[in-house]
This record gives C-alpha cells, structure tokens and sequence, in this order.
C-alpha cells in the first residue's frame, strides 16, 4: 500500500519561468508572435540609432551649432543657454531670488506630498496664503531692501512655474466657490455660477488669453495698468476655475445628502458645515480630479507664448531662431519635452499612488 | 425687525441674489462705461459695420472662393471652415488610433500593452503646443526644398511647402458615376433597415442580404459609368516653377497640427477606451468565450457595444478639446479662425470686442451643440431597463 504522498510532478518546463512567461505573454497565438516580432524589429532599428544620436555621438557643450558633430544632437545648445532657459532675462546677480522661489516652493510641495511628515494643517495655510505673498516679494521685489525686477525680465522655467503656481493657487479655492454656488438654492446664484461656467468651458484658452491681453486693458479706467504677467494669470485662472468647479461639483455630488441634513441637525450654519463636514470629505474624493485639472493648468502655461511672454517653450523657440543654432530645434523640443513631461508624469503618478492608497483603505 | 428678515433664511437668501444681482449690474455698467470712454479716447468705432469692408488680405488655404477683395465677413467664413476642416481631419484619425491604442493597452501581448502605455504616458504629459512646433519645425520644416522633393511612385511628393496628392478629376459620366455610388449608399441603407426589420420579427435575415448589397454598391457606379462612357483621370501634381502645382496640396501647417491633434487626442482618447473597456465585467467575456467566440468576436459583438456607453460621454469631451485646441492652429500660421480673424482682422480693425466675442460665441456654439448631439446619442444607447 501506498502510504507516502506521491511527490508533485514538476510542470513542464516550458510552462514556468522565463520561458513560460514569454510562450503566454508574447507567443500565445500566431498573430501574437507576429506582432512580437515586428514590435522586436522596430525597437532593434530604432533604440540603438537614438542612443547613437543622443549620447555617443553627441556634442555635450560648445558656442555654436558649427561647433557640433554633424551626427549627434546638439546638447551645446542646452547647455550653453540653461542660464536663460532658467531665470530669463532675471539679472544675473540676482538669481539667488529665483532659487530662493524655488527652493520655497519645494519645500512646500514636499511637505505637502510626503504623508509622514507632520503639521499638513500649517502646510496647507502657508502653500495658500503666505507662499503667494512671499514668491511675489522675493520674485518682484521693492519691499524689505529688495531691489525691485520688473516682469518684463521674468523668463524661462521660472515664469512657468509663476504661472503655473499662481494659477493652481487661486483657480482652487474660486472653483470651490463656484461649484457651491452652481449647487446653490438660490436661483440667481446658481445661474450666474452655471453660466461662468459653461462660457469658459466652452471656448479655447487661446481666446481668454487673447481676451486678456487685448480686451482687459479697455475694461478699466485708463490710469490702471496691468502688467502683462498679471493678464495672462487672470486669463489662466478664469479658464481653470471653471474646470475646477466641474472637478468640485463631482465630489460633492457623491457626498451623502445625510450628511448635510446631520450637520443641519446640529445647529451649524451653512459654510459650518460645508467647511468642516461636506468640503473636507468631497474634495479628499475628488483629488485626482484636481492634480488632472492641475496637470493641464500646467501644460496650458505654454500657451502664453501666443501673448508674447517668455515661458519655457518660448524662451527655447525664440533661442532657436538665433542664427548660431541654426537645425537645433529636435533637441531644444527634446528638452523642453523632458522637462515638461517630469513635472506632468511625476504628478499623475502622485495622484494614481493617492487613488491606490485609497482603495487599500 | 430688520435683525428678524436677516434671521429669516427666506429672507436672506433673497438679500443675497439682490445684492449679487446689483453687484453684477455695476460692475457691468462699471466695465461698459469705461471700455466706451477707452475706446473713445482711442478713436475706435463699435458695431459690426467691419464686417462688410474690404478685407485686403489673401489666405493661403481656402475652402471657397476668397481673395484680398472679399470682406472682413468672408475672412470670417474662410476661417471657420478652416476650423471645422483639422477639426474633423482630427478627430477621425484620434479617433482610429485611440481605439487601436486603448485596445492594444489592454492586449494579453505583454511587449504591445507595455508600447501602448509608453505611448500614452509620453504624449498626454507634454503640452500640445510644444507638439505642434515640433512637428512643424523640427519634422516638416527641415524637409527637402520643392526640387528636391521626397516623392513615392511619382505621384505624392513631400517637401517643405507640404504634401502634394493627386487628385481625382471626373467629367460629366465620372459625375454620374458619383451620385450612383450615393444612390446605391442610401440603398444599401434602405436594405440593411429592411433586414433589421425583419430579423427583429421573424429571427432569421433576408436572404442573400451581403450579396445583393455588395451588387448594388458595386454594380451601380460601374454600370453608370459604362453605360455614360464616363472616363476618370487623374490631376498629378507637377513641379512649375518653384512650386507644385495641381493634385491636391496640404499645407505643412494643416500636416503638423492635424498630426499633433491627432496624437495628443489620441492618447486621451486611449485611455478613454480603455476604462471603458474595464468597466465590462469579466463575466461577459468569459461566458463569450464559453459561447465559443473568437478573441476577436468576444472583442467586437461583446465587449466594445457595452463599453459605448461608458465610453461615449467622455469621448465627446475629448472631441470638444480637440475642436478647441485646434485653434493653436495660430500659433503656427494655420489660417483657422483664431488666426485669420481673432489674429489678421482684429490687428486690422482694432475692433477688438466685436471680434473675440464672435469668436468665441463660434466656439461656444460648436461646443454646446456637439454636446447636444452627444446627449442624445447617450440617450439612445443608453440601457433600456425592461
């Protein structure tokens, strides 16, 4: 008699293991094997030839585009121009100031993000109240000894993140007010919410840029002058806002109307208990709705360009038409590219880790 | 008393719409009245009596007749259907490739899924101006001079004054030819109701229904053609000068912001179709499968028409996009309406406010009534609980 558990036989090894992975996930029918094939092909001509290109044969610094290899891309271009891709036109004493701005900005944002650290209270109120004062003063100066920088000289990096800064700062909290107000019970409220609404939903940013910057200036008496940056930040946060109120509006929507009637029952006022119970829970919700509004917040900064500011994009295309670096514009658009695409993928990825943390939950 | 009203929400309410009502009034008034001091210190005129000058400008694609002598109106046309063309260039080829896309994400080939999210997570995360600009002068912009043209059989030519196509021309017989090819369309359509029809109350189809369709939709153009002694010939474009002439030209601009929409889109899109996708539950592909249906069919019978209804909604937002972000057309010099109008005839007149609101009522339009349509279509697809 058999007393002995029969051992388990080994599965075939062509089912396991390397092997077996590469027979299901890319061998498993005919036609699979035929696009992995020519998938494999396409990446075997094209992956070597680009790091051919962008690293081996490449000119890394240099004062022209007649001082790069003919083969390899042109880095001397980037690398002799960060300066300006930076700071702009931001005199160069100066720039401590910039660096100042973002290293505050950071710092915020750090404490912000990163979940162990403590006191998110006190991040929040500083990022939304003091940060904005503080980056105008370092950036712009004219107050404590600071020698004043006129907007004008306000280029590159820095003037993206101003915007997109300033942007994502106020488009928030006037969002919230307005998905209020388009929930409102008031019917002149909610009309007057709704129609700002779908007015900025339904045309381009470009027109509200345009309108800005060519409509504003009517608008006020002649002695008011606005600054062009100003505009265009005006422009951007009326745009946004009315998207950020739709990303609102969908949390609040999914909160319970219990909950209100509870905080009804309690005796608290109408912003008591939108502020301490209905907005905490909708916008925690809502927070990959907003980093995605905020992603496009920042990707829109580039339009700017068509109203004569000098933000990233348009600091290199205006570096590209310096005759020294003639045929440079595949890697100033690499590059440009690259450093857009950090900031947008790093923040999509925070938010889809926020997302999964929440699930866990 | 008054502290009584103020307790009274009723009360306050009304207080508030009031005094939101009145805020909103002045500050119209307030912007109204200064705008018309500033226009007048300015010397500029109000109204719409622009819109019948003289244009004096030419544009370089037009989709009617249109030359410096039509009026700023025409100009406004012009650009419009310009507008409307990358629109719809756009949004049927973003359309192509963020199903093949969203499709390919979620393929059991594991190297296909891992190109696809490559691909998603690349373009979706730069902004699209910087995508145009790259295509236009970094991709089409250091192509070869008209002479030195790319060309493939002879026939299309790439350079950097754009793509040259040949170009169908049909006389009175190809004419014809062509509206019995519509005809045998709107009968094939008529058919296919028919066999809808019938299947709806019998179960079983027409006969012969592929067949016959197939005949009509063939046969028709041919046997008019025929019978007419219609003939086709071809317009090839040809080097005069310094430029092609004949066939069908594409501007480069109309290249990069049609290839630069529709890959950005694309990626929206995919991702669009994707969720949709994975909101199927499992259970139906499975009991598909178990039907004996082939990947494919699972695919195409099973899964895409339940995911429709989830998909549709923000597809139409992607679409709305799309018809807005065409206008970084002027960033480029496409002549679409934000450049030939909000751009040219603003410069040109200085009537700043009559243009931009114009134009951006186009827009609001647009958006409103593809957001109509879609509702409806929603409508229609949507689940009917028995």
């Amino acid at each position: 008699m058999q007393r002995e558990m029969i051992e388990a036989r080994k599965p075939p090894v062509l089912s396991v293991g390397f092997i077996g992975w590469c027979r299901e996930k890319l061998f498993a029918t005919p036609t699979n094997s035929l696009v992995t094939v020519a998938i494999l092909y396409g990446l075997f001509s094209l992956i070597p030839s680009f790091i051919q290109w962008a690293f081996v044969d490449a000119t890394w610094a240099g004062a022209s585009s007649s001082e790069c290899s003919s083969e390899g891309a042109c880095w001397a271009f980037i690398s002799s121009r960060l300066d300006q891709f930076i700071y702009g036109f931001y005199p160069q004493e100066l720039s401590w100031r910039v660096d100042l701005f973002f290293i505050q900005l950071a710092a915020v944002l750090a404490w912000l993000m990163i979940p162990v650290l403590p006191g998110k209270k006190y991040s929040l109120a500083y990022g939304l109240i003091v940060m904005p004062v503080t980056s105008w003063i370092i950036l712009a100066g004219g107050l404590l000894g600071l020698e004043p920088v006129d907007t004008h000289d306000w280029g590159g990096l820095m003037v993206t993140l101003v915007l997109a800064m300033y942007g994502m700062l106020a488009s928030l909290p006037i969002g919230v007010l307005l998905a209020l107000g388009r929930r409102s019970e008031m019917p002149v409220v909610k009309t007057f919410c709704t129609v700002y609404i779908e007015l900025w939903r339904g045309v381009p940013l470009i027109t509200v840029l345009f309108m800005a910057s060519v409509m504003l200036p009517l608008f006020v008496p002649e002695e008011i002058v606005f600054d062009k940056l100003v505009r265009a930040m005006i422009g951007i946060v009326m745009f946004q806002s009315a998207y950020m109120a739709e990303v609102v509006r969908g949390g609040l929507q999914a909160i319970p109307k219990g909950q209100q009637e509870a905080s009804d029952s309690l005796g608290m006022g109408y912003w008591q208990s939108m502020c301490l119970v209905v907005l905490p829970q909708a916008i925690r919700l809502v927070i990959p709705g907003i980093v995605n509004t905020f992603i496009a917040l920042f990707k829109d900064t580039s339009l700017v360009l068509v109203i004569g500011l000098f933000d990233l994009l348009s600091i290199v295309q205006a570096g590209l038409n310096d005759p020294a670096w003639l045929g440079t514009s595949t890697e100033g658009y690499l590059f440009v590219g690259f450093v857009f695409w950090i900031f947008c993928f790093g923040m999509s990825r925070y938010s889809q880790s926020l997302e999964n943390n929440r699930q866990e939950h | 008393m008054l502290l009584r009203l103020w307790r009274d929400p009723a009360w306050r309410a009304v207080f508030f719409q009031v005094l939101l009502i009145a805020l909103v009034f002045l500050g119209g008034a307030w912007i109204v009245n200064n705008t018309l001091t500033n226009l007048e210190s300015r010397g500029i005129s109000t109204g719409f009596d622009f819109l019948s000058q003289t244009a004096g400008f030419g544009i370089n694609q037009t989709l009617i007749e249109y030359d410096e002598s039509f009026s700023f109106m025409h100009t406004f046309v012009v650009g419009l259907l310009n507008t409307l063309l990358v629109s719809s260039l756009g949004v049927l080829f973003a359309t192509v490739l963020g199903f093949l896309m969203g499709v390919a994400r979620l393929s059991s080939n594991w190297l296909l899924a891992k190109i696809a999210a490559v691909y998603i997570e690349i373009f979706r995360n730069i902004p699209l101006l910087l995508q145009i600009f790259f295509w236009y002068f970094a991709v089409l912009g250091v192509l070869p001079s008209p002479r030195q043209s790319i060309s493939l059989f002879d026939s299309v030519f790439l350079n950097v004054r754009g793509v040259f196509f040949p170009a169908p021309v049909l006389d009175s017989g190809g004419m014809v030819a062509f509206w019995a090819f519509l005809a045998a369309v709107v009968i094939v359509g008529v058919i296919v109701l028919l066999n809808r029809r019938q299947r709806k109350n019998t179960g079983r189809p027409l006969p012969w229904i592929k067949t016959i369709s197939l005949a009509v939709l063939l046969g028709l153009p041919t046997l008019s053609f025929w019978l007419t002694n219609g003939s086709l010939h071809w317009d090839f474009p040809a080097l005069k000068g310094f430029n092609f002439r004949g066939g069908v030209g594409l501007l480069p601009e109309l290249v990069a912001l049609w290839f630069a929409l529709t890959i950005y889109t694309a990626a929206f899109i995919a991702e669009v179709v994707r969720s949709g996708i994975e909101s199927v539950s499992k259970g139906q592909k499975e009991a598909a499968a178990a039907l004996g249906l082939r990947p494919g069919r699972v695919m195409n019978l099973v899964v895409i028409p339940q995911a429709m209804r989830v998909i549709i909604p923000p597809l139409t937002n992607q679409y709305l996009n799309l018809i807005k972000n065409s206008s970084l057309a002027t960033a480029i010099g496409y002549p679409d309406l934000v450049n030939v109008f909000a751009g040219t005839t603003l410069n040109q007149t200085g009537q700043a406010i009559e243009v931009i609101a114009m134009t951006m009522a186009v827009y609001l339009t647009i958006s409103l009534t593809v957001s109509l349509l879609m509702n409806m279509y929603n409508r229609w697809v949507a689940l009917v609980e028995r």
